[in-house]
């Protein structure tokens, strides 16, 4: 398995002159998580969107960013290697669960057979067994949840970037749906980025935390 | 009977009255179409059902290359032109481009078809501008080549024409059903999976666009298969298509030619049905197909460059569009033009001097048509609306397949029948029979734009008035209708354009009597002056147009005196 470290130097996002975002530096080593806090409108969002090539043209941004010593500027958000996971799950609705985690299981792993057992694998895994051919809606939020986590790691990143993924499951499924998510990452040796604005997703991240301020 | 109490009467009775309004002249038509196709039509002399008018359908010389010609230009300018529209929207929608499409399009829309048809022969003719532009330093070309571009037995000319006119009306039906899914944020999960903007779009956002633009994609194909005026303009003369030869037998002086005539529109009514189930057929087909393929988790740079190419012959389709509009405009102004120059030697405005007085008359009935037909189907599709929104009864889904009715079922199919009825009852040619076809119409194209901005309204506005002390009748006049202004008056320039560039229904239920700039236009483009075409193609297509700059230049002009 591949093990990259992640790489920010020195960014810098502006919108309309305003600075959200200056100067920030930091190295994320495999496995490890910064987490990113602050009130909503600091423009934590925007770092993100940086990182993954999806920042609106309307922001100015500077810096770099590298997988140990690949350089992702210029690259396309779908070159980056870089895993998501979203507020919502963003399961697409006209696949089923299986057809989710296919979409996203590299091309690779070739043979319906072959593909379908990786799939039902991860499944059984993630305590999801049977549920290949159901259709996303019927699931519950913590099983969207689990799917979605899934799915991006079946696409195998080099890296994870969390945008509140937990901030709309409730309690109960937000502590357990935490340590799954922070277990991969830590197995599969991903450098993470979490933005958040909720203390315990901190902690339970375990890393370094850089708190942004509104200005 | 007090004004209040027959006011609230009218609009409980709006919803009924609108169906009958736009589909009675559907089903009397249809009866009145395949009757005669057997053979029963008393006024003739046919009182006894047979199947003759379909042996001498299937005799004519030519009917075999006929129904080819017809299903070959139809399912092609279908399938071209979704192609197409989907590609434009799998290669421009993650670029800024897309946020100004709306605007490009919408001139294209505005056009009559049979304004952009007769444009584009302009353009295409081989004494054509384009010809003209490229000769003889690029072609060789002296003389205009001796080949047929319009009239060509294929009829890619009707293909063309009718992809210049559907590919942007589903490009705005493809927008519209992209408000109803959260494609951004799902095109961003599909990108971080690894997947490019277009192969991201055409695996993740169209499988769920497909089945919401069914409607639209079917009015486009049972509209290109039986399509008059295009087909009239830019395709074979002999054998044409099916839809053109029966409104070629319905103008023969020959009687007994309704009785073929008949079973031809009902052949054509037929072909239709079976296509619209065909189409059923393709878009499972390819849902199918999409799905295995985003499961097999190939990532496909290459799709990109595909959905490019779409996307240029989607904007080399617009600017054709306004290349032939551009040809109208400049042949009625236009001194001498001799061929192989680009240009014409100069600018006059005498051929407009001259067409005035014989422009004047057909003008006037246009405006006075589309007036008409717009104010009419105004007042009853926003009766239906409110009462859609005070009753919250009648799934609006439910009626959705009845709107669409007259356009899927072929135009030609029930004015055929609706003619001869019309002259039974004696009020063929008449204003009131020619505005009552502008209706069915009119009626759906406008309910289908005004309907999803109308039902997003936000209702506490309303609330808060009404709890001001403000009457129900008020809160609409005062409160509502000056919120919505923006999309009812689109909504109007909507039924207004369709109004305006009505030819089969004009000249049916017209009887010929009824002269409207479309009619006119296509009257005469089988004459030989371009000058004299240009003006009266100009002209009807300035019309829609106005309507649509009004529309939107109203509410703009309005906010910006509001602020003195």
């Amino acid at each position: 398995m591949v093990m990259s470290t992640l790489h920010l130097q020195q960014i810098a996002i502006t919108i309309g002159g305003r600075h959200l975002i200056h100067d920030l530096s930091a190295k994320i080593a495999p496995g490890d998580c910064l987490t990113v806090m602050g009130p909503s409108g600091c423009g934590k969002s925007s770092l993100l969107a940086f990182v993954s090539g999806t920042l609106d043209p309307a922001f100015a941004a500077k810096g770099s960013v590298a997988l140990d010593d690949r350089v992702l500027d210029a690259e396309p958000p779908e070159r980056r290697r870089l895993g998501i996971l979203f507020q919502d799950d963003l399961l697409f609705p006209h696949l089923t669960v299986g057809g989710n985690l296919a979409f996203a299981l590299p091309a690779s792993v070739q043979g319906r057979a072959a593909r379908r057992r990786r799939i039902e694998a991860a499944l059984c895994d993630a305590g999801l067994e049977d549920f290949a051919d159901r259709d996303p809606a019927t699931l519950s939020g913590g099983q969207r949840a689990r799917v979605a986590l899934l799915r991006t790691l079946l696409a195998e990143p080099e890296a994870l970037l969390l945008d509140e993924p937990f901030a709309k499951l409730d309690m109960a499924l937000r502590e357990e749906f935490r340590r799954l998510v922070f277990a991969h990452a830590r197995m599969r040796g991903l450098p993470t980025i979490l933005v958040t604005h909720d203390e315990a997703d901190a902690r339970a991240a375990g890393g370094s935390v850089l708190k942004l301020a509104t200005i | 009977m007090t004004a209040r109490a027959l006011a609230h009467t009218l609009l409980r009775l709006s919803p009924g009255l609108t169906l009958v309004v736009f589909l009675a002249p559907i089903v009397a038509g249809l009866v009145g179409t395949i009757l005669p196709a057997f053979g029963f039509l008393p006024a003739l002399g046919g009182d006894s059902l047979s199947l003759d008018p379909w042996r001498r359908l299937f005799e004519t010389p030519g009917f075999a290359a006929a129904l080819t010609l017809t299903l070959t230009t139809g399912w092609s300018a279908t399938l071209v032109s979704m192609l197409v529209a989907i590609g434009m929207a799998a290669a421009l929608h993650h670029r800024p481009v897309a946020r100004r499409l709306g605007a490009w399009i919408a001139p294209a829309l505005a056009m009559p078809h049979s304004a952009l048809a007769i444009g584009m022969a302009f353009l295409i003719l081989p004494s054509g501008w384009l010809a003209r532009a490229l000769s003889p330093w690029l072609t060789g070309w002296s003389r205009p080549p001796d080949f047929s571009t319009v009239g060509h037995e294929s009829g890619w000319p009707i293909v063309l024409a009718l992809a210049l006119k559907e590919v942007p009306y589903l490009m705005l039906m493809t927008l519209g059903a992209l408000n109803q899914i959260p494609a951004a944020a799902q095109l961003r999960a599909a990108r971080a999976l690894g997947y490019g903007p277009s192969q991201a779009w055409l695996a993740v956002v169209l499988p769920q666009v497909l089945a919401q633009i069914r409607l639209p994609a079917m009015a486009v194909l049972a509209f290109s298969l039986s399509v008059v005026d295009v087909a009239m303009i830019l395709g074979p003369g002999n054998p044409p298509t099916l839809a053109v030869l029966v409104v070629r037998w319905l103008g023969d002086p020959d009687p007994r030619l309704l009785f073929p005539a008949a079973a031809a529109a009902t052949l054509l009514l037929a072909l239709v049905i079976a296509s619209l189930a065909a189409w059923r057929a393709v878009e499972a087909v390819a849902q199918a197909t999409l799905g295995r393929w985003a499961t097999r988790g190939a990532r496909q740079p290459a799709i990109g460059h595909a959905a490019d190419i779409a996307a240029g012959a989607g904007i080399t389709l617009l600017a054709l569009t306004a290349a032939s509009m551009l040809s109208l405009a400049l042949w009625s102004v236009a001194t001498r033009w001799r061929w192989s120059d680009a240009w014409p030697e100069g600018f006059t405005s005498a051929t407009w001097m001259r067409q005035a007085d014989s422009l004047a008359g057909p003008a006037a009935t246009t405006l006075a048509l589309g007036l008409a037909a717009t104010l009419i189907a105004l007042a009853l599709v926003l009766a239906c609306l409110e009462r859609e929104a005070q009753g919250r009864e009648g799934k609006p889904s439910r009626s959705l397949a009845l709107l669409y009715l007259p356009l899927l079922v072929p135009q030609v199919a029930f004015l055929f029948g609706l003619q001869i009825l019309l002259v039974r009852f004696g009020i063929d040619g008449s204003f009131g029979a020619v505005l009552w076809t502008h209706l069915v119409f009119a009626i759906p194209y406008l309910f289908l734009s005004l309907a999803d901005p109308w039902r997003s309204y936000d209702d506490r506005y309303s609330r808060s008035a009404l709890s001001l002390g403000a009457s129900r009748w008020r809160v609409f006049w005062r409160i509502k209708l000056p919120i919505l202004l923006p999309p009812v008056l689109i909504a109007a320039a909507v039924a207004f354009a369709v109004s305006a560039g009505l030819y089969l229904p004009t000249l049916l239920a017209g009887a010929g009597r009824i002269a409207t700039l479309t009619t006119e236009a296509v009257t005469l483009s089988s004459g030989a002056d371009r000058r004299v075409i240009g003006t009266w193609a100009m002209l009807q297509a300035a019309f829609p147009l106005a309507a649509y700059g009004a529309a939107v230049a109203w509410p703009a002009l309005f906010r910006r005196l509001r602020r003195w």
